[in-house]
């Protein structure tokens, strides 16, 4: 419990590549730089497990780097809302904190993107990514029948990292058609590294089914899945599994963007050269500015950590870089662009409010998501429409309405801080 | 392992090596379901992020906590179910 609040010069939301890259740079300036990260390690959720157990070279200098510098880490901090000007609310295990800034840097990163399928509420039916990431902290995997499948390269990456810890991979199955992957590959050629990491991938995933223009139509099981149909448009067929790993590649973590008034256009964040948003002293670096992985994500926060300290020579030094990721960038929204056929997946009895239990044929018909959530509660449940809003969008083209604080399911007593604090 | 941290899930013991999650440690016990939904649905993790709330557990008597996100610490109470 914290009755003074924090006051840092510059602080940085997420402990991503973004983040920490942001917090190295604004730390160089000598400014007092504080990094609010909800997890309890740095490293966000692509380098999960790095701190316990180092795998990346890339991982470990920039966490080290965060370790050794004068940044103070604020871990399993989640910020809940901005309660006054240049001001955060944040809870903590041990109680509500205040946290005040003069410039703040957004880095909160993406979450996977779930359709509804019928079966998709089932456990055993998880996120590639966030599957690998729990593996990394001691998921039982090994000997489990997995079908990834979905969108992106993600499904790849997280293939090789299940097999590495003793997953058996039944099939990867990746929407796109091949001519839409193939495109992608000769993106490739501008960034050497990630042709050698994608090599490296393929070769340890030799002898398992990867299929181009596939997709998964129904998870079956009655208390956990064990098994899941895919389609090609044409076939239909079935493979057993202990696990289904599936989502429709990312999509950025806005919530904390919108509520701070930052401009969204088509989906992110919008910034400007220095990485700054629209809203004043809030900068914006990664995922949210536009999917483009942890190279993108680590020059962004460089260039907004320097931006937000005034150090411009720096920032600047790094435009052009930035400018070739940004191209990647650019050939990854290609390749995960969506079949329309992923729209019709649910049927009418699939939950497509998961928290709430609020089933297709209930929304399907409503023209907005403000509709829906008034009369079916859909969107209304724990995650506050994270998972049926992302889905929404895609599937029956809603927009996202306004973000209300508390932007986490928060505690009361947590939100009372401001009415306990003397004077206030 | 020496190191090992113990934890119970649903009263039964479990040990977990350092830097194990407790929906890692719920699995490590053999549940597949933490959670029941409005309707009676058995849920498990889906996201592993911290987004979708589908792995909340009780742990050490505090309700609604995210599994996915929450490092076992020795002789920690998990409920599933809650």
């Amino acid at each position: 419990m914290t009755d003074q609040p924090f006051r840092f010069e510059v602080v940085i939301i997420g402990a991503g590549p973004a983040g920490l890259a942001a917090a190295c740079a604004a730390a160089s300036s000598g400014k007092r730089v504080a990094l609010i990260e909800n997890t309890p390690w740095l490293g966000g959720q692509i380098w999960r497990g790095e701190e316990a157990h180092p795998a990346s070279p890339q991982a470990q200098k920039w966490i080290q780097d965060v370790r050794r510098s004068s940044v103070t880490v604020l871990g399993n901090t989640s910020v809940i809302a901005a309660p006054a000007e240049q001001t955060l609310l944040a809870e903590h295990p041990a109680g509500p904190r205040e946290i005040i800034w003069e410039k703040l840097i957004v880095a909160t990163g993406a979450r996977e993107l779930f359709l509804p399928f019928p079966g998709w509420v089932l456990p055993g039916v998880l996120g590639p990514g966030g599957l690998l990431g729990l593996v990394k902290n001691g998921w039982p995997i090994a000997g489990k029948k997995v079908v990834v499948a979905g969108a992106g390269p993600l499904l790849l990456a997280a293939a090789d990292g299940l097999k590495k810890r003793g997953a058996r991979i039944v099939s990867i199955a990746e929407q796109a058609p091949r001519a839409q992957v193939m495109r992608f590959g000769l993106q490739l050629m501008r960034h050497p590294a990630k042709i050698i990491q994608g090599l490296g991938i393929k070769k340890r995933l030799m002898g398992v089914p990867y299929r181009h223009g596939v997709w998964p139509i129904k998870a079956q099981g009655q208390e956990r899945v064990h098994s899941v149909e895919l389609t090609d448009g044409q076939r239909v067929w079935t493979e057993e599994c202990d696990v289904l790993a599936c989502a429709f590649h990312l999509v950025p973590n806005l919530e904390l963007p919108r509520l701070f008034g930052c401009r969204v256009s088509e989906d992110f964040v919008v910034v400007d050269e220095w990485q700054s948003t629209t809203a004043e002293n809030i900068y914006c670096a990664g995922e949210p500015t536009g999917i483009g992985g942890a190279d993108s994500a680590l020059i962004e926060g460089r260039i907004a950590g320097y931006a937000a300290t005034g150090q411009s020579e720096p920032a600047r030094a790094l435009f052009a870089e930035r400018r070739s990721w940004h191209q990647f960038r650019a050939g990854l929204a290609a390749l995960v662009k969506l079949r329309p056929e992923l729209k019709n997946l649910a049927v009418g009895e699939t939950p497509f409010c998961r928290c709430e239990d609020v089933t297709f044929e209930r929304v399907k018909h409503f023209s907005g998501w403000r509709e829906a959530k008034l009369l079916t509660r859909c969107g209304m449940g724990a995650c506050q429409g994270r998972t049926c809003g992302a889905a929404s969008q895609f599937v029956l083209g809603w927009g996202v309405e306004s973000v209300r604080p508390p932007v986490m399911p928060a505690r009361i007593s947590s939100l009372l801080i401001k009415n306990n604090r003397p004077g206030s | 392992m020496s190191d090992e941290i113990q934890v119970f899930v649903n009263g039964r013991a479990v040990a977990v090596a350092p830097g194990t999650v407790v929906a890692a440690a719920v699995a490590q016990a053999g549940e597949t379901a933490f959670r029941r939904s409005p309707l009676g649905l058995p849920r498990g993790p889906l996201c592993g992020m911290g987004v979708c709330m589908e792995c909340r557990v009780r742990i050490n008597g505090q309700t609604q906590c995210r599994s996915c996100q929450t490092l076992c610490e020795m002789g920690m109470k998990i409920q599933t179910h809650d």
